[in-house]
């Protein structure tokens, strides 16, 4: 795997074709690794009648809140949790 | 661009419906028919080939449908692209169990 716990990560903001598993309103923003979930059947192969290999890293990945929505109004600690599979992330400097 | 399923954020959108609803028997059929053809024994279908067939649908059909009749429309759609069953018998079926409903 090829982000530990607490690195930042920026998530990538292809508009690849298919099934994807990335909400558009992550892409091209950054948050932090939370959990390393370990690895999984790709699905986008998998939607396709595919194995889904090899499988793909997996990882929790933490946003702010405030990050996500110009107008959010909460408590700039609030933070969205999204599963993101690797080849979907950026790395980006410092750490969480 | 954002697909019809990709909807968080939607401006305007509103707030999420939280309110529990009874199931109609259809509905339990339809959850059934898709884990039967989804469990590992079988393996017809996988659920990420029925999310995929979901976000797949029209858009203006994927807007009109409820729940379960996007698992309904997005099984329909695979089992004919896997050479299951034909459109065509799907509707001649539709039409004789619409005829015994009315009989």
């Amino acid at each position: 795997m090829r982000f530990r716990e607490g690195d930042r990560v920026r998530v990538r903001t292809d508009d690849r074709a298919g099934h994807i598993r990335t909400p558009a309103y992550i892409r091209g923003k950054s948050g932090w690794v939370a959990i390393a979930h370990g690895e999984f059947r790709n699905p986008e192969s998998l939607a396709y009648g595919g194995e889904g290999l090899p499988k793909q890293p997996l990882y929790l990945v933490g946003f702010r809140q405030t990050d996500l929505w110009p107008r959010y109004s909460g408590p700039p600690t609030d933070t969205l949790y999204v599963d993101v599979y690797e080849h979907w992330l950026s790395p980006e400097g410092g750490s969480a | 661009m954002t697909r019809v399923h990709d909807r968080g954020g939607w401006p305007g959108a509103g707030a999420i419906d939280r309110q529990e609803h009874q199931l109609a028997d259809w509905e339990l059929l339809a959850d059934a028919l898709v884990q039967s053809l989804a469990s590992p024994h079988r393996r017809v279908i996988r659920i990420d080939e029925l999310r995929r067939a979901i976000e797949s649908l029209p858009a203006a059909e994927y807007e009109s449908l409820s729940y379960y009749e996007r698992w309904i429309a997005a099984v329909e759609r695979l089992m004919i692209e896997k050479k299951i069953v034909t459109r065509e018998e799907i509707d001649a079926k539709a039409a004789t169990l619409g005829e015994e409903c009315r009989a």
